[in-house]
This record gives structure tokens, C-alpha cells and sequence, in this order.
């Protein structure tokens, strides 16, 4: 805690310092916040369920207290928002429009990986906290210390492949699931990734690969595959998929009567869609993310968020992002003014209580991130890595398919 | 049965690719129309069964008969609205082709930004008739079996009627040849707004049976543009015998490539299998010898 004094005395000397140029920052009566967001092209499916509404949800909520506590007083934030057209370089343009021309305070990430990449060297040369919520990259430690203005939130693909596999050979020594494994992925980098972190982690635990293939993103027939993979009758079968064939999968596993003990697939997994498509089937089914839905902040957080936008979050990123704008929220009241510099120092070494818990980053990554989930008795929780607080245990095998 | 298994999950998968292409087919080579927002009209056709089944309890093939002929309506009074202007102005075929991309364009943002209001950009996914059907031991989902089926009839009603009647001989020959059709007194452009008409039709029955099984969302338009743009131009543009052979093809070329070769290389395969086809026969493989 810092006193008040002091930072009465900071905003005034940055008040004069900065003169007239800024006249309307020392007596701002809005913090302007924009972000550039897929609202068109092939990102729009994961921006709209995970990111933009936690945005919404989060202005909402913090204006509906006055706004943000700022100097003593409450602020009320201003929202700027583009449509990045799922596009990096609309999505580069666009921050850089909201740095120079609207001159906002903060910047609120884009959805994605490879959109968050993409904004980053700008995020960084213009001097913005950068809180990837919903960037999923084995370089991230990596470029973590290369922009030291950038936060990492949704851990490693490697850790999510290597969670899956540990909790793969916990189950093989209680006997529960064999040897074989078949794998499919989708061709491209998050496929790879997670394929290849997969791979070596199976093979180091001594499972038997007998199906490992990849398909081109946007597929609309998997019948092939699983027919394939199901003829090599594996244990365990796993996705690493993006959402529409993540259901496509899915659905098609359940037509073939496909019934390994353990069946996992990708992102969408832990989306509100699966479990509405699928029902009583989504049951068992393993797949990349997970909450602990238990948690008394997570169930007023889900309440919250089916109030105000009426429809369920997910169950992976969705919470995490919310997190991640509590802890930008924090950062500013607890620098007390818009020093962008100083809320970027705060993020990184502060500690911050947030509806996913206590969160402090090491090293710009959020380290306690759940990797796989399990839908049990309608919810999808979290059940590695199992040192998480609220780890369910699994169930296998999975029941079979009901027509 | 690995041969049967190709050839029965090829098929049903070329005959969706086939049904997706021939509304496309008659707008771009009948109404000289190259429709870059036919993939949103094809989605939104998606919305409104997913509406139908979900809130009114109803099943998509009774929102058939509802969906079809309003993709007809709406399309025509597209082509009434914003088309008939620039067919009026375009001194060339060519000149068309062009205006009606630009303008089509624009179309694409309207209906997707508007399916972006109404729905969201999440997905969408229903449940129908997801259960297996097993034709001599090769198991097929049922849902995408009553597509097939529905796609063929749809198919061959149009092509029987296309060789069959004076308004079908009519759209053939704009087809082919709409300088020398309007010789022999057909109204050229009232022919080419109903085979935009019908191609609209087309265009939302495939959004309604693609909705039984596939999952889509406001954004998703442009897969369906590109996919069907390549079976149109593969079968030859403007004929729909060449669109319904070419997307069987298709089909079963992915499906065997995936189960014979890799899953990996079926977006390879679909792309040389279309370059191999320009290369031999540079109209398509229905198309008429050069202009």
C-alpha cells in the first residue's frame, strides 16, 4: 500500500510535467479503453464465445460501481472497438489507430494466438500492457522476455499435451486404460504443437502409437479418419482440433460407435455449444481446458455472465480472460493514475485476487492454468494437472455412446 | 469393406459439395453473376432451420419447404434491387462479371454483419437424425445419408426441368449464348433473375441440409463460396451437370485420398485435381470450347 499523499503529489507532477498536451488527462473524466476483436472471418467463432464477451461483461461491471478507482475517484470507462477482420495486419493497424489517433489509455488484446503475436511488437514499441489471455505458444517464456510489456495466461501447449499424458500413465498403472493410443491433429501450428509435445511425451511414457495423423484445418468430413483410427481399436483417442470439428469428431465418433476408454478432443470442447449439441453423450468426454466449477467465485462469475449476456462462458479461456481484465483493473487503481509504464510493472510483480483465484505471474506467465477437462454431470471440470486446487478425479472409461 | 466405405462416404460427401455448387453455378453462368456473398446466404439459410428445429420443435426438411422458396424470393429480389441497376449499365458480359463481384462484396458484409447482430459470432450446431444406417456393412450417419438423398432429388427435378422445359431450354441457352438467345426472343434478363432466383433457392435448401450436420457460425460463409467456386468452375460454369459430376468427384477423391494416402493431403488433392482439370480442359469438364 502506498500512501495517498504520495500519490496525490505523482498525479500532480505529472499533471504539470505533462502541460497542456495532455490538458484532459489530469482532470480525465473517462479512461478510454480500446481493443481490435474478430467480429468477421474465420476468428469471429472463438473471439464471440471468448473474449468479446468477457470484455463486455468486465466494462459492464466496473461502470455499473462508477468505474474505476483512480486518485480517490471513480472513473467510468470509455470502450473503443474494431473489427480486426481476423487479418493480423487490420489487427496491427487498428492498434496502432488506437494508440496515435484515439489516443486511448489501454489496450485490450485481440483473440488468439497468432493475432496476439502479431500485436505484440506494436503493443510493445508503443509502451501497452499486453495481457494475452488467449495466446497458446511454446515460445511464450521466450517472448515473454522479449517484450517485457506482454503477459502470457493460457500456459503452453507442451503442458497441455504433457498434463494429458501424465494423467494417460497415471490411468495405465491403476490399469484403467492399454497401451495403444491414436491420435489425429489438426495441420497447423497449434496442431503441431500439441501433436508433437504429445508424441514425445507418449513415447518417453511408453504408450504405443497406432493411428497419428493430421488433417487440413476446415474439414467437413472426418468419417475417414475415425474409420481409421478406430480399426487400429485403440485405448485412448485423442483430438487435437479446433471447434467445428472438434463437434464434427465427435458426432461422428458417436454414429461409428467408436468407444475407446478415454476420448479427448480439442478446442470446443469445454464450449456451452458441446454440451447443448451433445447432452447426456458430452458425459466422460475429456477435452483441453477445464474449471473448477465448484469454486463459489467461478459459480457467481458463470451467474453473472449468463445475466448479463445470456449465454453460458466457456470453460477454458473464458474465466481467464475475465481474470486477466481484474488484474488490469487492480494494476491501474493500485498505480492510481494512467502510467502505463508503472501499471506494466504492477502486472508483473503484484499479486491480484481475481475469480479464478489468487494470481501472481512468474516471469509473464500464468503458471496454474488447467490443461484437460472432463464433462462430469453436465459441467467440465478441471481434472489436470491434478495439483490444481479443485482437480476432479477421472472417469474411465468413458460411458458409451447412447443413440 | 474399405472399397464400399470410399465410395459410399465419397459419394454423400460430393453430393453436398455438388448441391452447395449448383445454386452457384446457375448465378454465375446463366445471370452472369459471380455471387461472392453466396456462402452468407448459404449460412444464413443455416440460421433459420437452426431457428426452426431449436425454437419451434420443427424438422429441417419441413423447414425445407419454408427455407427454399424464401432463398428464392429474397435472391430475387436481390437481383430485382441491386443487380438489374448494373445489368442495365454493364456494356459487356465481362463488365458485369466485375460490377457484380464489387457489389456482391458489399452484399457479404450486410448479410454476414447482420447475421453477426442476430446470432453472434459462436457456433451453431443441432441435433438431427445423428444416429448410423448401415448400407452392406458400411455405417454412413443418417442425417448426412437423407441430405444425399434430398440433394439428388433437388438435382435431378433441376436438371430434368433444365432439358425438359421451355424456361429450362431458355436458361441453357443464355447459358451458352445470350447475344444469340435474345435473337431467338428470349428476354434475357428476366431468364437470367430467375436462374439467380433458383440458384438462391439452391443456395438455402444446401444451407438447410449442410445444418443437419455440420457446425457453422456468422463468419463462416466464405468456406462455402470458395468450395462451391471451385466445383462450379471445375464442372464448367454454367452447367449443372458439370457442378453435380465435378463435386461427386471432389468428394470421392478426398475421401479415397484420405483413407488410401493421408488425411493431410485431401486440401492437396482438391487443389491438384482442380489444377489438372484447368490444365487439360481450361473451360471445365462440362464447359464450352473457348468463346
Amino acid at each position: 500500500m502506498r500512501g495517498i499523499g504520495l500519490r496525490l503529489a505523482t498525479v500532480a507532477s505529472l499533471a504539470a510535467a505533462l502541460g497542456a498536451a495532455v490538458g484532459s488527462a489530469a482532470a480525465q473524466d473517462k479512461i478510454r479503453i480500446g481493443y481490435a476483436i474478430s467480429k468477421t472471418g474465420p476468428f469471429t467463432g472463438g473471439a464471440s464465445i471468448t473474449t468479446l464477451p468477457n470484455y463486455q461483461l468486465w466494462v459492464k461491471e466496473v461502470n455499473a460501481a462508477g468505474g474505476l478507482m483512480i486518485g480517490g475517484k471513480r472513473i467510468p470507462i470509455e470502450v473503443i472497438e474494431y473489427d480486426d477482420r481476423s487479418n493480423s495486419e487490420e489487427a496491427v493497424k487498428a492498434i496502432e489507430r488506437l494508440a496515435t489517433q484515439d489516443k486511448v489509455d489501454f489496450i485490450l488484446s485481440p483473440w488468439g494466438t497468432g493475432q496476439n503475436l502479431a500485436v505484440a511488437p506494436i503493443m510493445n514499441r508503443l509502451g501497452y500492457p499486453h495481457l494475452a489471455a488467449t495466446t497458446n505458444t511454446n515460445r511464450a517464456p521466450e517472448l515473454a522476455k522479449r517484450w517485457p510489456n506482454a503477459t502470457f495466461w493460457l500456459g503452453l501447449p507442451s503442458d497441455i499435451s504433457v498434463s494429458f499424458v501424465e494423467l494417460l500413465a497415471k490411468l495405465r498403472g491403476e490399469g484403467k486404460v492399454g497401451p495403444k493410443v491414436a491420435m489425429v491433429s489438426v495441420s497447423d501450428q497449434f496442431g503441431i504443437e500439441l501433436s508433437t509435445a504429445a508424441r514425445d511425451a507418449l513415447k518417453k511414457a511408453g504408450f504405443e502409437l497406432v493411428y497419428d495423423k493430421s488433417y487440413p484445418a476446415g474439414t467437413q468430413d472426418v468419417q475417414p479418419l475415425l474409420k481409421d483410427a478406430m480399426a487400429a481399436s485403440p485405448d485412448v483417442f485423442a483430438a487435437f482440433s479446433y471447434p467445428p470439428d472438434t463437434l464434427g469428431i465427435t458426432d461422428t465418433a458417436k454414429v461409428l460407435g467408436f468407444n475407446p476408454k478415454v476420448f479427448f478432443v480439442g478446442v470446443g470442447t469445454a464450449f456451452p455449444v458441446f454440451k447443448q449439441r451433445f447432452g447426456q453423450n458430452a458425459e466422460g468426454v475429456l477435452g483441453i481446458g477445464g474449471w473448477n466449477a465448484d469454486s463459489p467465485t467461478l459459480k457467481d462469475y458463470f451467474k453473472r455472465h449468463v445475466e448479463a449476456l445470456g449465454r453460458e462462458p466457456d470453460r477454458w479461456a473464458s474465466p481467464i480472460t475475465y481474470a486477466s481484465l481484474q488484474v488490469l483493473g487492480q494494476a491501474i487503481e493500485r498505480v492510481g493514475k494512467i502510467d502505463r509504464a508503472a501499471v506494466i510493472k504492477e502486472i508483473q510483480t503484484g499479486s491480484f485476487d481475481t475469480i479464478i483465484g489468487r494470481v501472481k505471474l512468474e516471469g509473464g506467465l500464468l503458471k496454474e492454468v488447467w490443461a484437460v477437462g472432463q464433462w462430469q454431470g453436465g459441467e467440465f471440470y478441471g481434472v489436470a494437472p491434478t495439483a490444481m486446487a479443485g482437480a476432479r478425479p477421472v472417469v474411465v472409461p468413458k460411458p458409451e455412446w447412447k443413440q | 469393406m474399405l472399397i464400399l466405405d470410399i465410395v459410399l462416404g465419397g459419394l454423400i460427401l460430393g453430393g453436398m459439395y455438388a448441391l452447395v455448387a449448383s445454386g452457384l453455378t446457375l448465378q454465375y453462368g446463366v445471370a452472369r453473376i459471380m455471387n461472392l456473398a453466396y456462402g452468407e446466404v448459404l449460412v444464413a439459410a443455416a440460421f433459420a432451420s437452426y431457428l426452426l428445429v431449436t425454437a419451434a420443435a420443427l424438422s429441417p426438411l419441413f423447414g425445407l419447404v419454408f427455407i427454399l422458396p424464401a432463398g428464392f424470393l429474397a435472391s430475387s429480389l436481390i437481383y430485382r434491387v441491386l443487380l438489374v441497376p448494373l445489368v442495365r449499365r454493364a456494356k459487356t458480359r465481362e463488365a458485369l462479371e466485375v460490377d457484380s463481384i464489387l457489389a456482391t462484396f458489399g452484399l457479404l458484409f450486410v448479410v454476414q454483419g447482420l447475421a453477426f447482430v442476430l446470432f453472434g459470432g459462436q457456433y451453431y450446431s443441432y441435433s438431427y437424425l445423428s444416429v448410423p444406417v448401415t448400407i452392406a456393412g458400411s455405417t454412413v450417419p443418417a442425417n448426412r445419408l437423407l441430405a444425399f438423398a434430398v440433394a439428388a432429388v433437388l438435382a435431378v427435378g433441376i436438371y430434368a426441368a433444365l432439358m425438359r422445359t421451355r424456361t429450362g431450354t431458355a436458361i441453357r441457352a443464355v447459358a451458352v449464348d445470350p447475344a444469340s438467345a435474345r435473337l431467338v426472343g428470349i428476354d434475357v434478363q428476366r431468364v437470367a433473375g430467375f436462374a439467380f432466383a433458383l440458384g438462391g433457392g439452391l443456395c438455402a435448401a444446401g444451407g438447410v441440409l449442410v445444418s443437419m450436420f455440420l457446425t457453422f457460425n456468422a463468419a463462416m460463409g466464405v468456406v462455402f463460396t470458395m468450395k462451391a467456386l471451385v466445383v462450379v468452375i471445375m464442372g464448367g460454369v454454367g452447367n449443372l451437370m458439370g457442378a453435380l459430376v465435378a463435386g461427386l468427384l471432389l468428394g470421392l477423391v478426398e475421401t479415397s485420398v484420405a483413407r488410401l494416402v493421408d488425411p493431410g493431403l485431401t486440401l492437396a488433392a482438391t487443389f491438384g485435381l482442380f489444377l489438372l482439370v484447368l490444365l487439360v480442359k481450361p473451360t471445365g469438364l462440362f464447359g464450352r470450347a473457348g468463346r
